[in-house]
């Protein structure tokens, strides 16, 4: 189980540098989204994946989910949320003051 | 155990949320700001006074025992930071109301300044590493709000940059987080030294520094990863540049100092010997930079990157001298580059431009400027008895001692330089002839010295009065060179 997720998480980082490299603004914030989804999953797998065990540690239980990394998932996902938000509202402006989407006009390589 | 430790956190946090219900009222806001950034400096004056008495303050929250729950510690190197940063955040609220427009002011200035505070102040008291990821988070994203405050078109161009590379090195840092946690077991940061030291296999672990050396090179602005920082850091407004220049690669390059004197130093000859070569490196390229540039903010900006190499070259060198040199360079760093900034603002208006080839002949109507320029040029390029000589004096000390001659004469040439590029803009831009194209002259300066004044008064004070703040500087580097008293005064109370 551990490696399949891995192996997906892998692929969700490759995609997200993947689009991350484009020139187009809206997938560069995409490849944002797939990379942190990456991450996320690899925090989830970290704590070993395992079902139907209690996630609090008891006395007499020698067998029990790690609940850190949900704790840390959650604080994750919600900061990604705010930052993808925020970072869709900033590239549409961007695209519109500067009217062009395209990272290559956005170099700012006049005025120096 | 002491709920003091969260004061800093939460008065700019209480202070942002007032600030947020306030923004149509400009002048209430105003005075409000500061009487909470002095009563936050107090505060963290006094807590300053008692860890240099009593130790280390620790809290656990909730009461939850030290690994398991999130802990704040102040200890002696972040409570230092802490004043600095408040020092430095004082006077830019001073500075800030002459400096914005009031529509700027109404947009949520004063808030969101207070965020950037409360998540800086964050970030070097927290002793859990997951925590400091969610603080930084906490600071950039009050400075996304700040550095698109005015929404030009160039501003938002380069702020697009800044966010992304930002967003780009937290989710590394979320990653290698994970790693960590997976190797180790735990993400609170004197528990990980505690167990870094029984790992056998060492090699995972020195990739998993490298990894996040790399996180935080990024925010720090080190040599290869310095691209993103000196565009962006001069589209906002100069109090804001003054903010983002003093505090935010400062958090990064504290990190650094943080966890490679507490967690990853078990491998000292490839890691800190890398950082010294990186240290060199950011030391040129950063130089080079500011020279080639008549854009006195962009020349300003570009300073950063020396200083920061500056730093990383003390704990490449990593010994008690270096550390030190490390420490008060740092501290110096944060006040001289703000008031830097300041001044090079004042510059930018009065003349209207910021081109240097534009200006000349300022010091006919404004000599105090030119004073003040030519004062903070030699406190950054560290001629005594200013406080850039003592940092530097002890770093080359330490260099010598490890017997480092090839970074020496690189820092003591980039030295030079940097005394070059900021005399630069008061050669050309205050000497000469008054210029009747530009209109000189009209536009006042009040309000924008004091703060300026202010903070260059710390500078001289940490220069002249070395013989006093160097006893403590000398603390921490002791303490920090011995983690075993870190891990103490957390996880055996």
């Amino acid at each position: 189980m551990e490696i399949i997720i891995s192996i997906l998480a892998g692929i969700l980082i490759a995609t997200g540098v993947y689009n991350l490299l484009q020139k187009q603004l809206l997938r560069i914030v995409i490849g944002t989204g797939l990379l942190s989804h990456g991450a996320h999953l690899f925090i989830l797998t970290m704590g070993k994946l395992k079902r139907g065990q209690p996630p609090v540690l008891e006395d007499n239980i020698t067998n029990y989910t790690d609940p850190l990394p949900q704790a840390l998932i959650l604080t994750s996902i919600v900061i990604s949320f705010g930052v993808t938000s925020l970072i869709l509202v900033l590239a549409y402006r961007t695209a519109n003051e500067n009217k062009t989407d395209n990272m290559e006009q956005l170099r700012g390589n006049e005025n120096e | 155990m002491s709920n003091l430790v969260i004061l800093p956190i939460i008065i700019p946090l209480i202070a942002g949320i007032i600030a947020v219900f306030l923004n149509k009222k400009v002048v209430i806001t105003r005075g409000l700001t500061k009487i909470f950034i002095i009563a936050n400096l107090a505060i963290v004056s006094y807590m300053t006074w008692i860890v240099f008495n009593s130790g280390s303050i620790i809290l656990e929250t909730g009461s939850w025992v030290a690994p398991y729950g999130i802990i704040l510690v102040a200890d002696p190197l972040s409570i230092v930071l802490v004043l600095t940063t408040n020092i430095v955040a004082a006077a830019c609220a001073f500075y800030a109301p002459y400096s914005l427009s009031l529509k700027k002011e109404q947009h949520y200035f004063y808030a969101f300044y207070f965020f950037l505070i409360s998540g800086v102040s964050g970030a070097f008291l927290t002793g859990d590493l997951f925590n400091l990821f969610v603080f930084f988070e906490v600071l950039l994203m009050a400075s996304y709000a700040l550095i698109v405050l005015g929404g030009d078109k160039v501003q938002l161009r380069e702020s697009i940059k800044y966010v992304l590379i930002n967003l780009f090195s937290s989710i590394l840092f979320v990653t290698v987080v994970a790693f960590l946690y997976g190797v180790v077991g735990t993400v609170n940061m004197a528990q990980i030294a505690e167990r870094v030291q029984e790992v056998e296999q060492k090699g995972v672990l020195t990739a998993i520094g490298i990894l996040l050396f790399f996180v935080f090179g990024t925010k720090a602005a080190l040599f290869p990863l310095y691209y993103w920082m000196p565009k962006s850091y001069i589209v906002p407004n100069p109090v804001i540049s003054a903010l983002f220049g003093a505090l935010l690669t400062k958090v990064g390059i504290y990190s650094i100092l943080r966890v490679f004197t507490l967690i990853f130093i078990h491998e000292i000859n490839l890691t800190h010997e890398m950082f010294i070569w990186i240290a060199g490196l950011s030391m040129v390229f950063g130089i080079i930079g500011a020279l080639s540039t008549n854009n006195i903010k962009l020349i300003v900006a570009y300073n950063v990157i020396p200083a920061i190499g500056f730093i990383i070259m003390g704990i490449g060198i990593f010994n008690q001298d270096a550390i030190s040199g490390s420490v008060y360079y740092l501290i110096h760093d944060m006040i001289i580059k703000s008031a830097l900034f300041l001044i090079v603002g004042v510059i930018a208006y009065v003349a209207g431009t910021s081109d240097l080839r534009k200006m000349s002949g300022l010091m006919h109507h404004y000599p105090l400027l030119g004073w003040l320029l030519f004062v903070s040029a030699f406190v950054l390029a560290g001629i005594p008895p200013f406080s850039g000589f003592i940092g530097k004096l002890l770093l080359l000390k330490g260099a010598l001692t490890d017997e480092k001659i090839a970074i020496v004469i690189i820092a003591l040439l980039t030295s030079l330089l940097i005394l070059y590029s900021i005399m630069k803009i008061f050669i050309r831009g205050f000497w000469g002839e008054k210029n009747t194209t530009m209109e000189l002259g009209k536009r006042s300066m009040k309000g924008f010295i004091g703060p300026i004044v202010f903070l260059l008064t710390f500078s001289v004070v940490l220069g002249i009065g070395a013989e006093y703040i160097y006893p403590s500087i000398d603390t921490i580097s002791a303490y920090l060179l011995d983690p075993e008293q870190y891990i103490d005064s957390v996880l055996k109370e």
